[in-house]
């Protein structure tokens, strides 16, 4: 069933067919309604979420300012690249905002894979530096604060 | 090229009257819409209502401050008072903002090119809005509104800084509640307690629900902003001639003499504010133009 998810999720259905069993291998299908926390800042960085349904922010907490919402993650995004790179460890809170299913995987298992198939671990890093590239790239327009700048 | 104006091109509202003429114009309300931003509602003082085309813009004077271009933000139907939304960002736009009831400012124009919305008849419409760039096209979205079954899919994508700067707040959310118009805003950051979306205003673009080989797109923001809108859309497979941009310069006379706010071989103010992403592409990528 799990192999059905990730045949369509945007981050491994163009991952060899090869890849994404292995993948599957170590995913489930999880439910977190709304306001559960899917991983805390500082946790170690043990799985992520191929989200399938509903909406993820991703924010941090500054002493005074409270959490502050920096980004948010929806059906056919990723939850989570911090688990490919050491020290593994999460950066930013991740909170499901409404209710949430997502097929989520055991990051450890499939560094584990990585590390021993350059095949499988190419096949991931690519993916992973699409979602980072075009995170980094977002996040750099924001700093340009283009809305706030007097035209 | 020839430098002489390009008298012929000014729109026919224009052409032959003066294009100078000043008209006084009376504050009847005005609304403040976010935290540097307000709405003021102009009726004639001598009763001749203001015919113009969504897309268009005037040139308002705070009388002993200066002129500035503001654009229409209002419904289109005739007989509804001119409103112009201003976000207080200068000496002119300052003064504007302050104004109150009974208030009377100078108006020029309509001036410029308009959204022709009509062309997207049959098709979808997408709408991309950036900021305080949602104003000129409000006119356009109640121009379609009113002409809905003319229409197929409509779509309006809304990206601004924070929860607190979205403007039109409660129209958008009584658009929202409408079976026949998708609306999706996103901010640049949110609070906790914001349920929708963080994020670029582009990162909707994909996921919209149009068909982007028959749909007309009309996209107002930040410049920066509308390279990358056009961009996706393009991507997403809508014709370049099919994207309409409002750009928004240092516009001064109104009619394409002055050449404040040229474009290269382009006059904003006339041959604009509203181009085909066709014409402006190589523009738009240009530095320091």
């Amino acid at each position: 069933m799990v192999g059905e998810y990730l045949e369509q999720h945007c981050f491994t259905r163009d991952l060899p067919p090869s890849v994404r069993e292995v993948v599957a291998q170590h995913s489930r299908l999880l439910d977190f309604p709304a306001g559960t926390w899917l991983f805390r800042e500082g946790a170690p960085a043990e799985e992520f979420h191929l989200v399938v349904t509903g909406r993820v922010a991703i924010s941090m907490h500054a002493p005074g300012a409270g959490e502050q919402v920096v980004d948010t993650v929806e059906a056919c995004e990723t939850v989570g690249w911090s688990w490919l790179v050491p020290p593994y460890r999460w950066f930013f809170d991740a909170r499901a905002v409404t209710d949430v299913t997502a097929v989520t995987v055991d990051a450890a298992a499939l560094r584990a894979r990585a590390e021993d198939d350059p095949a499988v671990g190419y096949a991931l890093l690519r993916q992973v530096n699409a979602v980072m590239l075009a995170r980094l790239q977002a996040a750099r327009v924001r700093l340009a604060d283009i809305y706030g700048v007097a035209s | 090229m020839t430098l002489s104006p390009t008298v012929a091109s000014v729109d026919p509202v224009v052409r032959g009257a003066d294009p100078f003429a000043l008209r006084s114009f009376r504050v009847r309300t005005r609304r403040q819409d976010t935290r540097d931003t307000v709405t003021l509602s102009l009726g004639p003082v001598d009763g001749a209502h203001l015919d113009f085309a969504p897309g268009q813009f005037t040139m308002v004077y705070a009388f002993g401050v200066g002129e500035v271009p503001l654009s229409i933000s209002a419904d289109p139907a005739p007989g509804r008072p001119l409103l112009h939304t201003i976000r207080d960002v200068g000496g002119v736009t300052h003064t504007l903002a302050g104004l109150r009831r009974g208030d009377v400012v100078g108006v020029r124009g309509p001036y410029g090119t308009g959204w022709d919305v009509s062309d997207g008849r049959g098709g979808d419409v997408v709408i991309v809005a950036g900021g305080i760039g949602l104003a000129p096209l409000r006119p356009a979205v109640l121009q379609v509104l009113a002409n809905r079954a003319a229409y197929g899919r409509v779509v309006l994508l809304y990206g601004t800084r924070t929860p607190q700067d979205v403007l039109y707040a409660k129209e958008l959310e009584r658009w929202r509640g409408r079976f026949d118009l998708e609306v999706d805003v996103t901010v640049d950051y949110g609070p906790p307690q914001w349920k929708g979306k963080v994020g670029l205003v582009t990162d909707l673009i994909p996921r919209a629900g149009f068909d982007p080989s028959h749909a007309l797109a009309l996209v107002c923001g930040p410049e920066a902003m509308m390279r990358h809108v056009a961009a996706a859309l393009t991507d997403r497979g809508v014709p370049p001639q099919r994207i309409r941009l409002s750009m928004e310069r240092a516009m001064d006379c109104g009619v394409g003499l002055c050449g404040h706010c040229q474009l290269r071989e382009l006059f904003v103010c006339t041959d604009g504010p509203v181009f085909d992403y066709r014409r402006l592409e190589r523009l738009l990528w240009l530095r320091e133009v």
